[in-house]
């Protein structure tokens, strides 16, 4: 099946990324002209906004930072008042390359899966981080495989792509404080079909990731509680057959 | 065999005032309208409970023996208002967590409505020029 016919929409986050989302934008509308845009501006007070609407997107501005899982959300509930049918998530630092995004967006096309996530980790390919947060990724990404029932290798890439029946879970709920992670978790309750995909991506140009090395033990005690009590916590949205 | 001591007449009245200014200034709140009924009933009743405690020191005194406090019945005073205050905290939290989830809500719907009003108007003018 053709991305053609679909209405496609890429949803880009971004606080603060002044001079990045340009680019990011750009590069969207190169890689797929018939893709529209919209940037959720997390509270920036830059000219993130600004810079978005001058390049062609479509600007969402949040009033206060709400961090990456209520702006993703914003976006995602964008997406879906606005009939879109097929959607991409790209981060607006420009670690993600939407000349890969051929490779996300395969599996969904293919009805093959809700979701597909692009993994540094899946196809080898050499993604320098420091020891401890290898580790941590590498703890993270067994715990949530024994949730899911099947490998999973990079549980904290935001390089998404989704279909309609995704995309209305997320925009309805979606986990605020570690959303991929526990996205995860989310849509297997759910019985959605995740696959998981090998994409390279680019080291930050510009500013640092919101995760220090510092702070990697810290979140990953916070993240592996999070998924603990996400386990069992009621859900807003009704589970299928449930 | 350790008698259990009472609770000193003096400790009685201090713990009493103290409650029973505790239940006035609650009181005053919800009368003047800073301190909505559903977050005061809590408080109410923690007021209450103390003042009853501190008051009737025969009931006190019975209550430390039923819980082993031998030495100094008194100190079921504190352990009730700790307990109180741990419980008060808690329902903050569910408070505070609850109108953080409304704020993120208002946030969103706002950013969306605020988008749309300005990509309606961009469509407009587009549509007659």
């Amino acid at each position: 099946m053709s991305a053609d016919r679909l209405k496609r929409i890429a949803i880009v986050p971004a606080y603060n990324e002044e001079r990045n989302v340009g680019r990011v934008v750009d590069e969207l509308h190169a890689f797929d002209p018939g893709l529209d845009v919209v940037v959720v501006s997390d509270g920036s007070w830059d000219g993130t906004a600004e810079v978005a609407a001058e390049h062609g997107a479509h600007v969402v501005r949040l009033p206060f930072n709400l961090g990456i899982g209520g702006a993703v959300q914003t976006g995602f509930q964008y997406a879906f008042q606005n009939g879109y049918e097929l959607v991409v998530r790209c981060d607006g630092d420009g670690q993600h390359i939407p000349a890969e995004l051929p490779k996300v967006l395969e599996p969904v096309l293919a009805g093959e899966a809700d979701i597909a996530v692009g993994s540094r980790f899946a196809g080898g390919d050499g993604y320098r981080s420091s020891a401890t947060r290898r580790i941590g990724i590498r703890l993270l990404a067994l715990v949530v495989s024994a949730i899911a029932k099947q490998r999973v290798t990079d549980t904290t890439s935001g390089f998404q792509a989704l279909n309609r029946k995704a995309l209305g879970l997320f925009a309805a709920d979606y986990p605020h404080d570690y959303p991929e992670v526990e996205g995860m978790v989310m849509l297997i309750k759910h019985r959605l079909r995740l696959r998981e995909v090998p994409v390279s991506m680019r080291e930050r140009e510009h500013g640092s990731s919101s995760i220090t090395a510092l702070h990697s033990i810290y979140y990953m005690a916070k993240v592996l509680v999070a998924l603990f009590v996400g386990l069992f916590r009621r859900s807003v949205v009704p589970t299928e057959g449930a | 065999m350790i008698v259990a001591a009472g609770t000193p007449l003096k400790v009685s009245l201090a713990a009493t005032a103290a409650s029973v200014v505790l239940v006035l200034v609650v009181f005053e709140l919800i009368r003047s309208r800073r301190l909505r009924e559903r977050y005061a009933l809590l408080w109410l009743f923690t007021g209450v409970v103390l003042v009853v405690l501190s008051a009737w020191r025969g009931g006190l005194n019975t209550i430390a023996g039923w819980l082993g406090v031998r030495g100094y019945p008194p100190a079921v005073l504190f352990a009730v208002g700790l307990l109180f205050v741990i419980v008060v905290l808690l329902h903050y939290s569910t408070v505070i967590s609850r109108l953080s989830d409304q704020n993120v809500v208002l946030a969103q719907r706002l950013a969306l409505l605020e988008t749309r009003l300005s990509e309606t108007h961009v469509s407009e003018h587009e549509d007659r020029s």
